[in-house]
């Protein structure tokens, strides 16, 4: 038996992404001269499919590029914005950059820890939402700023906040 | 390239267009520091620390990404640069955690050099420290990420070096971390590159963590005991209540034939020399069938009595004689020229791992075909078939990979396997593992179309390569290596390398361990002034092989054996029975399989614990230096001096030490009646002094390449430390005997790169590593 390995990850079977982000990859892939060049975009769009980025998503991908699973994380784990654990149904990230601080991005921050219960990178215990404290988000001019998912909340105060955190805890319950 | 001119700190220098400016001013004796910059790994410019003003180009810039250009003005020790560079070690330094009274590479570590030289003695770091806990990824590899300075050399030696990529980096900026590619373990060949090449201490190894200060240690560079490639390893010893222990095993001195690489049994196997079940004193069997301990004296007299008895009643063809692959050159020479002269026996046989002989035979009249291990790591192509050099020769394997990165070499691999090192081939056959010598005979013509198309088309570019290197492995024999060397004679400028399992299994070889050979591969029949060197019991027939041996011991035809660091019972399954009328002599350094059965067993010293040569399986030849030491043990080159002394042989006449003595002034009868000393003629004429003693592993050395056929290097190569390359294969050799009329007794060790024959059994560390790669092993095969 030979024990050095050849080998280093073993090929899933199938694919565990839906068919059309399967097709979407498959695409991808062909795009660039190299194709490592293509392993950022299927992170982000691996982890809107999935919510984030499991195990089985990673050795996929590492599969589809030739790459080994540990080159995958020595990516991924450079970019803040890609998780290895599921984050909640809504992300709220709350920007606390100069101009949000300015502006009260700080004490937003710690009001959404207070009503959600939770603090940084932390998700509820219902899985509707994940707070997290980023950095800017590029909406500077009507700061301070939110971003929930893909959807920016702008020139907040505490009590704007509170109604979108309603809107949303309502639409969880949907 | 064309050659430029530029100007460092006011001196001019000339280089090569392309040579990068870190190299350029290191050739000139200009030392950049770097701790990121390695040679023959990709450029990382992570550390910083080679930061240099070069005239018209903004800010400082890195010597180790920098070609050289023509003109180009660089200063390399400004109060700029010294500052930049203080500064950079204040950030590395930022959350290094300053425990150099306990680390391993305190006295050894290229941080603290760097910080003694360059500054930052105080910091402006308040904060806490970020710590993480130390962490074990290997029965081998430690790592504690606090000491890392992120030079990333780690991470290239594992891809690049080594192709293994089990190391990557993870997270970013002051929070990055090396990772390694199973969870939290390492699933790699356990090279132990990464902590070599770790400029501090944050990768460290299971065997020497904690143990000691380096600079409490002796150091001596050795030659590895283990696989025929014969690397350099440097030992560190330390004074222990019995002798001189080894506790670590490493490649700081780059200056063997391995250059970097060293693997897994070079950097750990070490500890078999210490292993409680090593023997330190002479067992004879009593009467009623126990071991007793004995004295030396006691023991020496038992075997000569025995042997003597045997000899002169039954005759010397009733002993058989058996060498080792892991004793040196002199040693073995000593053996073979002990069972000859003194014995009068000529069976005489070692483990055979490879066809030495059909390939010494094929090459008969050639001169510079052989390939050193020099030259496969600088060959334009090279054909390897047969074996796996990952597993077996994990050197070879190391410098095909880096010749493949390096300088783009042609790699054709034929093998019945798809090996590791396939990856790097420009082409791979997958044949079938009985094709080998049908392949073979296919290279040399016919037009055969069973090997398909790929096969073709490798055959058409093999035609094409002047300079190609041809490697094989056990898988061919006989009359097929024949034909493979007569393919690659009809190109130009070929060499050819054949592959043994162990470290002296070439030496054991060229020394003659053979029934039907003498040293050098000249046949008994043709023994010529050896017969008469040897003495008036030379045997004029050749004997029996190792097999044939024990069969004849159990018909009651072998009264005596003398085993030399060998187990044949064990590898050959050999009955206890067998040996039940034989009075067996085993020198080893453990209780084997076949000491067991012994009347008495001599306890050796390792490899590591003696002088002498060994000669790889490419016929370098390399000087083994005393490293270790063990209370109790002997050498086998006394041992067997001794036994001939008190058989009441002229150890003179074995040994040739001493001034003159052999001179024959007429007073005696017979072949040598007359004759000048030949040996002392042959001193003179190379400049040397007759060895004082016996047990002067020179005073053979000195026989041997006076008598055996293609070792008559330079003295002084082997003395200045380099590895000469011996060329048996002389013009004047005379045919060997065709290989059909042989017996084919060539057994392959089978080894991986987790154990090593005999001795591999008692390498604790090693059974570790391999227990936890066979775990790895299961756990993917799930």
């Amino acid at each position: 038996m030979s024990l050095t390995n050849i080998s280093v990850d073993k090929k899933p079977e199938g694919t565990i992404f839906s068919p059309e982000l399967a097709a979407r990859f498959d695409k991808l892939v062909t795009l660039y001269p190299m194709k490592r060049s293509a392993l950022i975009p299927m992170l982000l769009y691996a982890q809107d499919e999935i919510g984030y980025l499991s195990d089985a998503a990673i050795a996929e991908i590492a599969h589809r590029l030739q790459l080994t699973v540990l080159d995958v994380r020595n990516v991924l784990s450079y970019y803040s914005m890609l998780r290895t654990r599921p984050a909640g149904k809504f992300n709220v990230q709350v920007c606390t950059n100069i101009s949000c601080m300015l502006r009260g991005g700080q004490e937003l921050f710690e009001h959404c820890e207070r009503q959600l219960g939770i603090g940084h990178k932390q998700t509820t215990p219902d899985g509707v939402f994940s707070l997290e404290e980023v950095e800017c988000i590029g909406a500077c001019s009507w700061a301070p700023a939110v971003q929930v998912n893909y959807d920016f909340h702008d020139n907040l105060t505490p009590e704007t906040l509170d109604a979108i955190l309603a809107e949303y805890r309502s639409k969880a319950s949907q | 390239m064309a050659d430029v001119t530029l100007t460092v700190d006011g001196k001019r220098i000339t280089a090569p267009a392309g040579t990068l400016l870190i190299e350029a001013c290191r050739k000139a004796g200009i030392e950049i520091p770097a701790f990121c910059y390695y040679p023959g790994l990709s450029l990382q410019a992570a550390c910083r620390m080679c930061l240099v003003r070069i005239e018209k180009m903004p800010k400082l810039q890195t010597a180790c990404t920098t070609p050289v250009a023509e003109g180009m003005i660089v200063a390399t020790e400004t109060d700029e640069i010294k500052q930049a560079r203080k500064s950079m070690l204040e950030l590395v330094l930022a959350n290094h955690p300053l425990d150099c009274p306990v680390c391993d590479a305190g006295g050894e570590c290229e941080l603290q050099d760097m910080t003694f030289k360059y500054g930052a003695g105080g910091s402006k770091f308040i904060d806490i420290k970020n710590h993480r806990d130390e962490q074990q990824w290997s029965p081998v590899v430690f790592f504690d990420r606090p000491r890392c300075i992120l030079c990333y050399r780690c991470v290239r030696v594992c891809n690049e070096g080594m192709d293994v990529a089990a190391l990557g980096i993870q997270q970013r900026n002051a929070s990055s971390v090396i990772a390694p590619n199973d969870k939290t373990e390492l699933d790699c060949e356990q090279c132990g590159m990464c902590i070599d090449i770790c400029p501090v201490g944050a990768l460290t190894s299971d065997t020497y963590r904690y143990k000691t200060r380096p600079w409490e240690m002796t150091h001596i560079g050795t030659i590895c005991t283990h696989c025929g490639d014969g690397c350099k390893t440097t030992l560190g010893l330390r004074r222990s209540e019995d002798g001189m222990q080894i506790v670590r095993g490493d490649n700081r001195d780059k200056s063997g034939l391995n250059g970097d690489f060293l693997c897994v049994k070079g950097r750990y196997a070490f500890d078999f020399s210490d292993s409680p079940e090593r023997l330190t004193l002479p067992l004879v069997r009593q009467e009623d069938g126990h071991f007793e301990t004995v004295s030396w004296d006691v023991a020496i007299k038992a075997v000569a009595r025995g042997f003597r008895e045997i000899r002169d009643t039954r005759g010397g063809s009733s002993i058989g004689v058996i060498g080792s692959t892991r004793i040196t050159n002199e040693e073995n020479y000593l053996l073979q020229k002990f069972a000859r002269g003194t014995l009068g026996t000529g069976h005489i046989d070692h483990h055979r791992t490879t066809d030495y002989v059909s390939f010494i035979r094929a090459l008969g009249g050639q001169k510079g075909r052989f390939a050193s291990i020099s030259d496969t790591a600088s060959a334009p192509a090279v054909l390897l078939i047969g074996n796996d050099p990952t597993e077996q020769h994990p050197l070879l394997a190391w410098n095909l990979r880096t010749n493949v990165r390096q300088n783009r070499t042609r790699l054709y691999i034929v093998n019945h396997r798809e090996i590791k090192l396939t990856r790097q081939a420009k082409a791979f056959v997958q044949i079938g593992s009985d094709s080998y010598a049908a392949f073979a005979s296919f290279l040399s013509g016919g037009d055969s179309t069973a090997f398909g198309e790929s096969a073709t088309s490798l055959r058409d570019a093999l035609r094409q390569e002047p300079n190609l290197v041809v490697i094989f492995g056990s898988e061919l024999r006989g009359a097929d290596v024949e034909t493979l060397v007569k393919f690659g004679l009809s190109l130009p400028d070929t060499k050819f390398a054949c592959l043994g399992d162990y470290v002296n299994s070439r030496g054991a070889a060229d020394m003659g361990l053979y029934p039907d050979l003498l040293p050098g591969y000249v046949p008994v029949a043709a023994s010529g002034a050896m017969q008469t060197e040897y003495g008036e019991r030379f045997p004029a027939q050749p004997g029996m092989d190792l097999a044939s041996m024990f069969e004849a011991a159990g018909r009651g035809q072998i009264a005596g054996m003398y085993i030399v660091g060998d187990d044949p019972v064990e590898r050959l399954g050999i009955a206890p029975e067998t040996l039940r009328d034989t009075f067996v002599v085993v020198q080893d350094m453990f209780l084997t399989g076949t000491a067991k059965l012994a009347d008495v067993v001599l306890p050796t010293a390792s490899l590591y614990e003696k002088s002498g040569t060994v000669t790889n399986t490419y016929g370098d030849l390399q000087g083994v230096k005393k490293a270790a030491d063990r209370a109790g043990v002997r050498t086998d080159l006394e041992l067997i001096v001794r036994i001939a002394d008190a058989m009441g042989h002229d150890v003179r006449k074995l040994v040739p030490f001493g001034k003159g003595v052999r001179a024959d002034m007429g007073q005696s009868r017979g072949a040598q009646s007359g004759e000048a000393d030949r040996h002392a003629i042959w001193l003179a004429a190379h400049n040397l002094e007759p060895k004082l003693s016996p047990f002067d592993p020179n005073a053979l050395l000195d026989e041997i390449q006076r008598v055996v056929a293609g070792y008559d290097f330079d003295r002084i190569d082997l003395l200045a430390g380099s590895s000469p390359q011996v060329q048996p294969a002389s013009a004047e050799l005379v045919q060997i005997a065709p290989p059909s009329s042989r017996p084919d007794s060539i057994q392959p060790s089978g080894d991986t790169l987790f154990t090593s024959g005999t001795l591999g059994h008692y390498s604790e560390k090693l059974n570790e590593v391999q227990a936890f790669q066979e775990k790895k092993a299961l756990v993917a095969a799930d």
